[in-house]
């Protein structure tokens, strides 16, 4: 794992953004902006993102930011990173969006950039609900999770959007979190040296959404990769390994109860609900273990 | 033509002041720290330098440096304003 020392100390987020306290989308970013550095352009659809970088004629960001209509984020990159490579320029082009603009409208634009090849990393932080707007469920919301749009907890399971986009065989994909921005870091580093399109799912706690108080933004990140509910893992030309704080997991993953009772949103989720989660992770665990030792 | 694009320009304090915001501030007791900078990476809005000094007219109080502290260093004071 990368260490302290090799983190730039450059900032490219201007004090202050205006992100909720203890946004962990915005820690999120900090880390991926300091492994792309000041080559880079974000480009940046509907979300909380585009609202937290202030007003015009200010911003918070200190890279150009392209903000763009929620369905064509992928695309606008697409072409962002053709005209950069015609003109003879590396430019770090990199999609910063949401799980709604991810799971649900962007998916067409980003399936068809990664079918063509674009050289571009697609990030995609995910704080499971449309947080922007106030908090409605997306495709990305847990089974169970309480949102504006589903009072009595979710009813149907979080879309895998990992396997989604690993049909397209990309030659780089990896997922992290937010608590954990050394891991961030290192996997923002290596996609960017690599050529093609290159994605990463972020799981973002966010403190209003998920309800928690916000000084626990790290505690509820660690506790979903402890109890395996989110896996961190990279997937290199097909390769997967999976990363160092998800291994304990893997062995012995700790009971899901211990990431739910940390959080609000999981109030009304019934101990049927609790099992059915449960049995997710661990089918989901099996499958990890089979395919990183060659066996699927 | 420049002044005619909707171009924004970065800027220190474009959202304001966030500090308004805090209702707990970060108070760190220099005894016990002993400097390992694990508060500075976690900082969501990196108002933490290197020094370990807090820039209060930005930290938002989230309280994310207290909690992620290994030596207990950090105490959340509420504001008197
Ligand atoms: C086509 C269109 N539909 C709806 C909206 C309103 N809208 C703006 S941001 C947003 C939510 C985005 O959710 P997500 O992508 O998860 O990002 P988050 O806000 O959670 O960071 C919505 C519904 C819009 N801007 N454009
Ligand atoms: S709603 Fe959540 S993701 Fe959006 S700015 Fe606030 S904490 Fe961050
Ligand atoms: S985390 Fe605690 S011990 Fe470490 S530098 Fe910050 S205040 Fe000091
Ligand atoms: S309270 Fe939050 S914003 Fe303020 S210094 Fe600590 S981590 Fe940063
Ligand atoms: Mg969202």
């Amino acid at each position: 794992m990368s260490t302290i020392s090799e983190i730039p100390k450059e900032e490219y987020i201007t004090t202050c953004t205006a992100a909720c306290a203890g946004c962990s989308s915005s820690l999120s970013l900090r880390y991926v902006l300091k492994a792309a550095g000041p080559d880079t352009v974000l480009v940046v659809p509907a979300c909380c993102t585009s609202v937290i970088q202030g007003m015009y004629p200010n911003t918070s960001f200190n890279v150009p930011v392209y903000n763009i209509a929620f369905a064509a984020a992928a695309a606008c990159a697409s072409g962002m990173s053709k005209a950069f490579r015609s003109a003879g320029k590396k430019t770090n082009v990199i999609v910063y969006a949401g799980d709604g603009g991810t799971v649900d409208i962007g998916i067409q634009a980003l399936s068809g950039a990664f079918e063509r090849g674009t050289d571009f990393l697609y990030i995609c932080y995910d704080n499971e609900a449309y947080g922007n707007t106030g908090m409605q469920r997306s495709g990305a919301t847990p089974l169970g999770a309480v949102t504006t749009t589903t009072p009595a907890g979710k009813t149907e399971t979080k879309k895998d959007l990992d396997q989604i986009v690993a049909a397209h065989n990309p030659p780089y994909m990896a997922t992290a979190c937010s608590a954990y921005p050394l891991d961030l870091y290192k996997k923002v580093k290596k996609a960017l040296s690599i050529e093609g399109p290159k994605f990463i799912h972020i799981l973002a706690p966010c403190p209003p959404g998920w309800r928690y108080n916000s000084d626990k933004t790290i505690e509820v990140g660690k506790l979903a990769v402890k109890t395996g509910s989110w896996v961190l893992y990279e997937r290199e030309y097909g390769k997967l390994t999976v990363s160092g704080p998800s291994r304990t997991a893997l062995k012995k993953p700790h009971p899901i109860e211990e990431y739910i009772r940390a959080q609000g949103r999981f109030k009304k989720a019934t101990p049927e609900i609790i099992a059915e989660l449960q049995q997710s992770i661990e089918k989901n665990l099996a499958r990890i273990k089979k395919e990183e030792e060659g066996i699927c | 033509m420049r002044e005619r694009l909707a171009l924004s320009r970065p800027k220190k304090g474009a959202c304001g002041l966030t500090g308004s915001w805090r209702v707990f501030r970060p108070v760190v007791d220099r005894e016990k720290c002993n400097q390992c900078g694990i508060c500075e990476i976690h900082c969501p809005d990196a108002v933490i330098d290197e020094e370990l000094n807090i820039d209060l007219d930005f930290c938002k109080g989230c309280g994310i440096c207290a909690n992620v502290c290994p030596k207990k260093a950090i105490t959340m004071v509420r504001e008197e304003r």
